[in-house]
């Protein structure tokens, strides 16, 4: 693909402040900032720019709702807590393409009159964690960032804040909390983090990818950037290729690209041949699994995949061929949701450990299969009732392996039951 | 309806339109319309956390059910609280909080007054598809009064929050997360809290449960009596829960003036003094030692011995428990004798009672929320008046700035320690203070001034410097009281009259032998040692220090025993009620003193209580608003008097044993040993 944002996603060329000039990043910083505020969110409006953190709100609405003249500061947070399994296309932005981030921070900072950011990394991102510092160090040495920096005279202050390895404070309102130095337990909304945010102060929130493509689409305008993809979701995306692909890769891709194409073209295909594909989940480990034959015909999208009842979510495929056994992997998935339910609201708390726990029964097959019918029962009681998205996120998998695999759970329950007799 | 003139905006409720005012939630507006939602961890007069669930209803406009007990209203929302999704919502949550939740109601201790209990009644599905083994939670030790099993939790946080919120101690926590989040003291240590019973009424579930009472009933064979709680001058509203003779636990009712929906340890748990240390018949001292004898025989060796003496020689002191009834009996039976020896307040307080604003609390509980500006002169409110302090500690929240004069202790919320001496009151006075400034400054400013630092001969200076403040910043003087019967003592005149002796000036005529006879009503504080050769005659109720000394006990009735009015420090009248009956040979106080009457040819002129009250009632005409806050008159200022020397000192009684019965109480002889000594 020519049209190509993150030229050094596969980490060919050194990180270094000077490299990253050369591949064009914090050129013409002054002449963006020269446009105001105000033309810098439009322009983001205008490209139809979508989180690329998993829900896919509107950036560029999302700015314009955080809360003016309050007396209090306003603040910009970088969500770096990457955790969704399947998903490590942050991890190479970090690793890769640091200055970018940094570069929209400063954009993104000034477009919604922030002096101080914070960003938020995964405390396992320890290596990454040690690039982005030395990055961020190097941005302030050029005179990007600090009290009164002379390349853009908008006084920003940067910080880096390590988590502590909770798959929730990546939810964006538990990560405040957890930036605050609380427990990291989502809050409730209203109100929303725009208005009331870290330290009660107006807040964004935005996702390490959302914030890297900011400099580009500033650079090369809205209209480019919206001519790349579909109608609703412009641009491209970073999609992570895992699984059973022969080469699994962090690649950036048009949005609204063939599924099958993406997983042929850069996975190298799927092992053993397209027909020795089972299913696909496209994106990242809270979307509903998609059957062979609907990958066979999906494009990866926000309005295709919700149309197939799932989503393009962070944009992580986890292939899988005839080899795997789904309702293990999804017992699996649920397990990892128990582990990482905070426990504040009493349907995920329960509802999570007692998926998980039906779901290794049926994976050898010891259930009966109206269990199943319980199963589907329980998963709607989590998700939607909960203060976050987390119950959505733990009853989806469980409702897309029932939707589309419900035929193959019966056949291993019954046929357990027979050999027991 | 002031109220409604606030609410302007209009929301629509399961289809009737109602009126609602800016900030409430919807929660909120279903509560004062009557419309039940089931809630957990909803409380109103704690936090929002909105963790359970349970109180989720559908709104227009809104995909998912939003919880009500967080979302605010806004003009124009359309909600519904019965549709089949908001049901649906409902049986799901109940059905997974049971999953983990034992079903053992049968040997619950919250069984019958349990709310997850009624709602799943009311709300859940008959059965469970929960076949897996359900989680186990280790019990945690949270002190003497709170009995934990903690396997019945169901995480509302209610609990934290009030520790946190209310009673200002982070001493209770969440550990762990998802399925095996744990709720938890910091290190197992017993609660500190002089509140910390409230978490178990807070408690929906049977998780935090009272460990006094625990396994002893349930709650349909108790019988409920309305009460208040006198063991301190607050004056809380109380439920008291008996069976048979038997108080079996004492739980608050709601007075948002007063206790709001608190109470404290020692109004919650003492009452198992009442079965220890009691008098329940009269004894006379024969040969130096207490014999039981008839009430003809007592009552004869004491209208004896008061016959036998001048009325210069007999005096009377009352005590902190002491109602109005017995007090104002007492003080007609001495006003026919012709004795003015008597006295109601403690050794060398300095309290002048001419008019009723000089020794009460003249800022309402309620305002002392709005203070701004609070200046605490020789108290300890954290224990002297537990309920008290959460109306100081809430004003801090806001912002108020407290400054303490007098020994500094743990208020549950920061101060500014000014000095020990009072001597820095004179330069408050002058402006010439920080402190000054302050209260200058401050639209509700406070003055509270504690009985302690009305002891010792600066006592009066300390009192006229601290009313001189009061006047000088725009404020009333308040008086914080540590019993409520000094305040019933002062209200009907058992104070030294015309040139009667007071309390430290009886007992120094006792030890020279000028008085002869001690009347202690109730009285506690004395050793023998202060009395000298007196003839003692105690009425009471327990056999503590009063009765060890005395040479007749006259057996009354405690405040759970009669009905008697008691006065708070805000000077509102209240009335305790008969929880249980009588102790064997016992007599309601007044009685006792109508019987004395009789023998010692003064018969009053009542024999029945009301009788009593009517001509009460005469004399005092505002004892006839009950719970109602008066507007109290403070008698001409004489203007301060300046503060020469005076290090305040406080008492060093432990909370939980400033009566007798608490002293009497192994409950709260458990609270001292493991909370007090823990604690060192």
């Amino acid at each position: 693909m020519k049209n190509r944002i993150f030229t050094n996603l596969q980490g060919k060329d050194p990180v270094s402040f000077l490299a990253s000039t050369k591949r064009g990043d914090w050129d013409q910083v002054k002449d963006v900032l020269k446009k105001g505020p105000q033309a810098i969110v439009d322009e983001i409006i205008a490209s139809n720019l979508r989180g690329r953190g998993g829900a896919g709100f509107p950036t560029g609405k999302k700015w314009s709702f955080v809360a003016k003249d309050t007396g209090n500061p306003t603040y910009l947070v970088i969500n770096a807590d990457e955790s969704e399994p399947g998903t490590c296309k942050d991890r190479a932005l970090i690793r890769h393409e640091p200055h970018k981030i940094l570069e929209g921070i400063l954009l993104s900072a000034f477009a919604i009159g922030a002096h101080t950011a914070y960003i938020y990394i995964r405390g396992e991102f320890r290596e990454e964690a040690a690039i982005l510092q030395q990055a961020l160090e190097e941005a302030y040495a050029h005179g990007f960032f600090g009290k009164n920096p002379p390349k853009t005279a908008w006084p920003l202050e940067v910080y880096m804040h390590q988590g502590a390895g909770a798959y929730i404070c990546g939810e964006e309102s538990a990560l405040l909390e957890s930036l605050e130095g609380k427990r990291g337990l989502p809050r409730l909304k209203p109100p929303f983090p725009a208005v009331s945010g870290l330290y009660g102060c107006p807040t964004v929130v935005n996702n390490v990818e959302t914030i890297a493509v900011i400099p580009t689409i500033l650079r090369r305008g809205a209209a480019w950037f919206k001519s790349l993809g579909t109608a609703e979701s412009s641009g491209t995306k970073i999609f992570c290729l895992t699984g059973h692909v022969n080469t699994p890769c962090v690649v950036e891709e048009e949005l609204g690209i063939p599924m099958k194409d993406l997983i042929e073209n850069h996975g190298g295909g799927v092992k053993g041949g397209w027909d020795n594909l089972q299913a696909v989940i496209p994106g990242g480990s809270s979307m509903p699994l998609l059957p062979k034959d609907i990958c066979t015909q999906v494009s990866m999208d926000f309005e295709s995949l919700s149309k197939a009842q799932s989503g393009l979510g962070t944009g992580a495929l986890i292939v899988m061929d005839r080899s795997t056994d789904l309702v293990k992997m999804t017992a699996r998935l649920a397990k990892f949701y128990m582990h990482e339910s905070c426990g504040q609201c009493s349907p995920c708390r329960e509802g999570t450990g007692w998926m998980w726990r039906v779901l290794e029964r049926m994976a050898v097959g010891k259930a009966e299969v109206k269990e199943i019918d319980d199963l589907l029962s329980v998963s709607h009681y989590v998700e939607g009732y909960t203060i976050c998205a987390f119950g959505d996120a733990a009853a989806w998998p469980i409702q897309g392996l029932i939707r589309h695999f419900r035929g193959d759970i019966e056949r291993r329950l019954r046929q357990y039951s027979k050999v027991d007799i | 309806m002031a109220r409604d003139l606030n609410k302007t905006k209009k929301i629509t409720l399961n289809d009737h339109e109602y009126k609602v005012q800016d900030g409430q939630t919807i929660l909120d507006v279903c509560q004062e319309q009557g419309i039940e939602i089931p809630v957990f961890c909803a409380h109103k007069r704690l936090s929002v956390a909105g963790n359970c669930r349970m109180c989720l209803v559908e709104v227009e406009g809104c995909g998912k059910l939003v919880a009500s007990c967080a979302m605010p209203v806004h003009d124009g929302m359309v909600v519904h609280t019965n549709t089949p999704k908001v049901k649906e919502s409902r049986e799901g949550t109940l059905e997974l909080l049971l999953a983990n939740h034992p079903l053992d109601c049968p040997v619950c201790d919250q069984g019958g007054m349990c709310d997850l209990q009624d709602i799943t009644m009311a709300y859940g599905v008959s059965k469970s598809r929960f076949l897996e083994n359900k989680r186990i939670v280790p019990d945690k030790y949270m002190g003497p009064l709170i009995q934990t099993v903690m396997t019945r939790c169901i995480h509302c946080t209610r609990c934290v929050r009030f520790a946190t919120e209310v009673a200002g101690v982070e001493e209770l926590g969440v550990i762990g997360r998802g399925e095996t989040m744990e709720i938890t003291t910091y290190l197992d240590k017993a609660m500190t809290s002089e509140l910390s019973g409230n978490v178990i009424d807070l408690c929906p579930v049977g998780a935090l449960n009272a460990k006094p009472s625990h396994c002893k009933s349930r709650p349909w064979e108790l019988k409920k009596t309305e009460s208040i709680d006198v063991q301190d001058a607050v004056g809380a509203a109380t439920l008291a829960y008996s069976k048979g003779s038997e108080i079996i636990r004492i739980l608050p009712r709601e007075n948002p003036e007063i206790n709001e929906e608190w109470l404290t340890d020692k109004g919650r748990f003492s009452y198992d003094g009442l079965k220890y240390q009691r008098l329940d018949k009269p004894y006379v001292r024969k040969g130096g030692r207490l014999v039981p004898v008839s009430w003809a025989e007592a009552l004869m060796v004491v209208s004896d011995k008061i016959k036998s003496l001048q009325s210069d020689e007999i005096a009377a002191l009352s005590g902190g428990l002491v109602e109005i009834e017995s007090l104002f009996a007492l003080r007609q039976l001495l006003d026919s004798l012709g004795v003015d020896h008597r006295d109601s307040r403690e050794k060398n307080v300095f309290l002048p009672y001419s008019a009723r604003g000089d020794y009460l609390c003249n800022t309402p509980l309620v305002a002392l929320e709005k203070a701004d500006a609070v200046l605490l002169i020789g108290t300890n409110p954290q224990q002297e008046a537990p309920l008290l302090n959460i109306r100081l500690r809430r004003a801090v929240k806001k912002g108020a700035v407290v400054g303490l004069v007098g020994a500094a202790h743990d208020l549950g919320y920061a101060y500014t320690h000014l000095s020990q001496k009072a001597t820095v009151l004179n330069k408050i006075l002058s402006g010439d203070h920080s402190m000054a400034d302050t209260l200058k400054e401050a639209k509700n400013p406070v003055v509270l001034v504690g009985i302690d630092a009305l002891r010792s001969e600066e006592g009066e200076s300390i009192y006229r410097t601290a009313r001189g403040i009061a006047e000088a910043y725009g404020t009333v003087l308040n008086i914080l009281h540590k019993t409520t019967g000094c305040i019933n003592g002062l209200e009907v005149g058992f104070t030294p009259k015309g040139k009667g002796k007071n309390t430290a000036e009886i007992l120094k005529a006792a030890i020279k032998g000028d008085i002869k006879l001690l009347y202690l009503l109730g009285r506690d504080d004395l050793l023998r040692a202060d009395v000298g050769d007196a003839f003692v005659v105690y009425q009471g109720h327990h056999g503590d220090q009063g009765a060890q000394m005395a040479d007749v006990i006259l057996p009354g009735g405690a405040y759970t025993e009669k009905q008697g009015l008691y006065v708070n420090v805000e000077g509102r009248i209240q009335e305790t009620q008969i929880v249980t009956p009588l102790l064997g040979g016992a007599k309601e106080d007044w009685r006792i003193i109508r019987a004395l009457s009789d023998h010692v040819g003064q018969a009053l002129p009542y024999n029945t209580r009301d009788e009593l009250l009517k001509v009460l009632n005469e004399d005092f005409p505002f004892f006839k608003q009950y719970g109602v806050l008066s507007k109290n008159t403070l008698s001409t200022f004489k203007g301060p008097l300046e503060i020469r020397r005076g290090l305040l000192e406080t008492t060093v009684t432990p909370y939980y044993l400033q009566d007798v019965i608490g002293r009497a109480s192994p409950t709260m002889a458990a609270c001292v040993k493991e909370i007090l000594c823990a604690k060192v």
